[in-house]
């Protein structure tokens, strides 16, 4: 049925298969000028290729038409705690695409990537200047991989001096959402370590739980409270004390950029994620990169490859090595080289005095939100925060609301949701980073909507519930599409 | 210290003293006494900043000193190949909507993103004649990884066995998942492979040396006691060869990267992995189904997550969260663009170029191709002296030579011809083998 403002919907709704007309194409390929060779025995080959025939202004129609459907960081504030999305600079992306970066192969002799290595060699300092550390890889591929990369060195450590039997991996319920998954690919048992009354860990249970067995904890600093945990050379030590060693997760690390350095604080590993405080794009879920940093114990455990460097007659020389006791090659290459390039290009745009001025007005910001939205919702860990702050929609749910609705709402006023019921122990949990990108003037306009949103819920309840309004879809069956999965495109029958 | 003002961070003077008033705070210093007071303020010993024109004209630098497909002719493939690239991919890359959102958590204003992922999903569905696909993995080799443990899981037996003729690459980062979960992993040939009890036998067809695999009596091989036939290929190879869904693979995983991804010196690239539909539940990553809304519409949302970390914590299938996305975008623009024709074009362009420069090169008389078989855009040769000395003459007259695998073949190189290699450029690759090994 045509009408006014049916079109959006329309266009939206055909698939690239259901677009598709024989004989259309979407790009002309070159003839061959070479003899042609005789094909492979019929059984071998292919007889249809089911891909789409679409001509390219269709292509770039559709996907253009897809892209307005989005929030972005370019078009919308998005205080999605945890994540950090802050702004994505376009010198970044148009470094990534110089050809001497964006063309050179991953198994060219080394002797013709100097240049990239040189990078790669100068951000593994760069990374571990930051966390005080003395060692990075560059190899993991993203934050869960760093992650993965940080546990596989804490388990070739203790097997490395005959403590297998350290198969324990604390991790404390304020740490972030990955690190149990991770600690159980390495194989290993995790504790969970709860948190006391100001949103530290619990020193008592910590202790209890340091025994022989221990292989280590994984820390999340500041906590995903937003919280600095004040007692976290306590932790460390007891930690030390038992056997174990201390795993950082950087994910928050636009909290302390020039204020701390994870390795003083004697953390034995860290990673970081240069989709979150090194301004490289999230691109709707990746691609990311999780470098690990370390100190002295664990550098011999580093993923394949690390960079190094040597002195020569002509200069530095730069190549790829396994590091001694490497638990091994994570990924097909050498990481995510394009990651890195931006990565670098944020770093060398910021320098010390930058990064810090990053750090504190990300912490600024978070507690100048904090402080505008204490009068309208609970906050259950009423401290100092650093980068980000976690209320909790209590009081909305007295009027049968729940987080999920006031962060639904928010969409209609061009905010993106906050992160939603996370940490775990936060019930109702709304999660809040505006990091430094952001001016007051949207802080401001943040505060105001979220304390109208409190209004609306005190007021009028249902209106909040049906949000939102004014997006690409009202809400979604989320249930339905679990229990029915409908998962590709079919021919229709 | 100072906090003069930077293009990436609005706050004014002015705007930082109001803000602190508001917050009850003299400095900015008290928002950071829980640091423990002797580890504050450490000073970091970083280069200096530089303006945006210093910082594009210190990369610039770094990538001058770099041999690239632009300024070399390139014939090194062993997994990441130098294809076309139509315009169009960049382009929808670029644009900010796709490039600067999160993860879809907020299905309703992230249609766009679902949708996009539902293509990529339907499309590698159809490249690999397979049930299901998720939204993807890292790479190729993280793909291939996650798919043994999931045989794992699914069959409960705890034995992996490769085929020797993987990417050595591949099998490393095999090993590295799969031991700290106390999983054995066995490397055998196809001639004695013993599959009694295994999870899986993992086949890469084209295989490292870039030649196909007899799929039809490995797949019976695989599925002799009981185990999974799990799959690794070149998804432009799927442009002109049977695809893993024709030998009935329960898992078929890629590396992406040649479907509008370039080389970027080994990443980010993007994982494809699919399976048999009776396996849904097992997968590892991001899968987006459709659905609908309350007013009845179609819509798309992240779905199956009882499977993933941040709701099944430690017994989740896989701990991956930020993936690869952005770069699954651009393996559905380029599927799109390249469309039927395309990619058939590529495909046969590939394998008639690389039958060419083999026939050229087996002319020479010093060189040979050592293995037989069918190969599709990578083959091996044989050369009269040590292939790092050939590659480094051969960059010196501007060629980036052959993968060197003489760890495996004496002497031995692959050679990886594609669509973007000329006749010339073959000819003088060809020239230029003969001269350096006189």
């Amino acid at each position: 049925m045509i009408g006014p403002g049916t079109q959006l919907e329309q266009q939206r709704r055909l698939l690239l298969m259901d677009r598709s007309r024989p004989g259309r194409r979407g790009v002309a390929m070159p003839g061959l000028d070479v003899p042609e060779h005789d094909l492979p025995s019929a059984d071998l080959l292919r007889a249809d290729l089911p891909l789409p025939e679409v001509s390219q202004l269709e292509v770039v129609r559709y996907f253009t038409l897809l892209s307005q459907l989005n929030f972005s960081v370019d078009t919308n504030f998005y205080p999605l705690g945890s994540c950090t999305m802050k702004y994505n600079p376009r010198i970044n992306e148009d470094v990534a695409r110089i050809p001497g970066v964006a063309g050179v192969h991953p198994l060219q002799p080394t002797e013709g990537a100097q240049g990239a290595l040189e990078l790669m060699h100068r951000l593994q300092d760069m990374l571990a200047e930051i966390t005080g550390m003395v060692a990075t890889s560059l190899a993991p591929l993203a934050g869960a991989h760093g992650e993965l990369a940080g546990v596989l060195m804490i388990r070739a450590y203790h097997h490395s001096r005959g403590e297998a039997q350290r198969t324990k991996m604390l991790v404390p319920d304020s740490a972030h959402g990955t690190n149990p998954a991770t600690a159980a690919m390495a194989g290993y048992d995790v504790v969970s370590i709860p948190s006391d009354e100001r949103g530290n860990m619990d020193l008592d249970a910590l202790r209890e739980a340091s025994d022989d067995n221990l292989a280590g904890l994984m820390i999340t600093l500041p906590s995903t409270l937003g919280l600095f945990d004040t007692g976290v050379l306590d932790v460390v030590r007891i930690v030390h004390e038992a056997g174990g060693l201390v795993y950082g997760d950087g994910a928050n690390m636009n909290a302390l950029m020039g204020r701390a350095k994870l390795g003083a604080l004697g953390f034995d590993v860290v990673h970081l994620n240069l989709h979150k405080t090194f301004s490289t794009p999230h691109g709707g879920g990746g691609p990311g990169a999780g470098p690990v940093c370390v100190n002295q114990t664990l550098a011999p455990f580093l993923p394949s490859p690390v960079v190094s460097e040597e002195e020569g007659e002509g200069g530095s020389w730069f190549s790829l090595d396994d590091p001694q006791q490497s638990i091994g090659r994570l990924g097909g290459f050498q990481g995510n080289f394009g990651v890195l390039v931006r990565a670098y290009a944020y770093l060398r745009s910021l320098g010390e005095d930058g990064l810090k001025a990053v750090t504190d007005n990300a912490v600024l910001n978070a507690n100048y939100v904090m402080q505008g939205l204490r009068p309208h919702y609970d906050l259950p860990y009423d401290r100092t925060c650093m980068h980000e702050a976690v209320f909790s929609a209590r009081r909305q749910e007295a009027q049968g609301l729940k987080a999920l609705d006031v962060a639904k709402r928010l969409l209609d006023y061009g905010i993106h949701a906050p992160t939603m019921y996370f940490p775990l122990i936060v019930g109702e949990a709304l999660m809040i980073e505006p990091t430094e990108a952001e001016t007051k003037e949207t802080l401001d306009y943040f505060i105001e909507v979220m304390e109208h949103i409190a209004g609306e819920a005190m007021e009028d309840p249902e209106t909040v519930r049906g949000a939102p309004y004014g997006a690409a879809n009202t809400r979604l069956d989320e249930a339905g599409a679990a229990r029915h999965p409908d998962l590709r495109w079919k021919p229709a029958s | 210290m100072t906090l003069s003002s930077h293009p990436y961070i609005p706050n004014t003077q002015h705007d930082r003293q109001e803000m602190m008033r508001a917050i009850g705070v003299a400095s900015l210093e008290e928002l950071f006494e829980d640091i423990p007071a002797g580890y504050r303020n450490p000073t970091l010993d970083l280069p200096p900043a530089l303006s945006e024109l210093g910082v594009k004209q210190d990369i610039e630098r770094l990538a001058a000193r770099n041999a690239h497909v632009g300024s070399h002719r390139s014939f090194l493939g062993g997994g990441a190949y130098n294809h076309f690239i139509p315009s169009v991919v960049g382009a929808m890359l670029n644009r900010g909507e796709f490039l600067t959102c999160y993860t879809p958590y907020q299905a309703e204003v992230a249609q766009g993103t679902l949708q996009v992922a539902f293509e990529f999903q339907s499309l590698v569905s159809q490249l690999m004649q397979m049930e299901v696909t998720n939204a993807g993995m890292y790479d190729g080799a993280t793909a291939l990884a996650e798919a043994a443990l999931m045989a794992c899981r699914t069959t409960g037996r705890s034995r992996i066995v490769l085929l020797d003729t993987i990417s050595p690459y591949y099998a490393q980062v095999v090993c590295t998942y799969a031991e700290p979960q106390g999983l054995q992993v066995e490397t055998t040939s196809a001639l004695t492979a013993d599959v009694a009890g295994a999870a899986c036998l993992v086949v890469q067809s084209p295989n490292f040396f870039g030649y196909l695999e007899d799929m039809a009596s490995l797949e019976k091989k695989a599925h002799a006691d009981g185990g999974l036939f799990v799959v690794s290929m070149d998804p432009t190879a799927m442009g002109l060869f049977k695809p893993p869904g024709a030998y009935d693979a329960d898992i078929a995983t890629a590396e992406g990267q040649s479907l509008g991804v370039p080389l970027s010196y080994g990443g980010p690239y993007v994982g494809l992995f699919s399976c048999k539909e009776g396996f849904l539940r097992q997968m590892p990553g991001r899968i987006v189904g459709r659905t609908t809304d309350t007013e009845g519409r179609e819509g798309y949302v992240l779905t199956l997550q009882a499977r993933e970390q941040h709701i099944r914590r430690q017994r989740a299938t896989s701990n991956i969260c930020t993936s690869t996305h952005l770069v699954a975008l651009a393996v559905a623009v380029h599927l799109a663009t390249m469309g039927k024709q395309g990619l058939k074009d590529v495909a046969t362009a590939c394998y008639h170029k690389a039958h060419y420069a083999a026939q050229r090169i087996a002319a020479l008389s010093r060189f040979a191709l050592p293995l037989e078989g069918v190969f599709f855009k990578e083959f091996a040769v044989t050369c009269p002296i040590a292939p790092a000395e050939i590659n480094h003459r051969l960059l010196e007259r501007g060629i980036v030579g052959g993968l060197d695998v003489s760890n495996l073949i004496p002497n031995g190189m692959l050679i990886a011809i594609t669509e973007m290699n000329s006749r010339e450029d073959i000819d003088g690759l060809v020239d230029a083998l003969e001269e350096v090994t006189r």
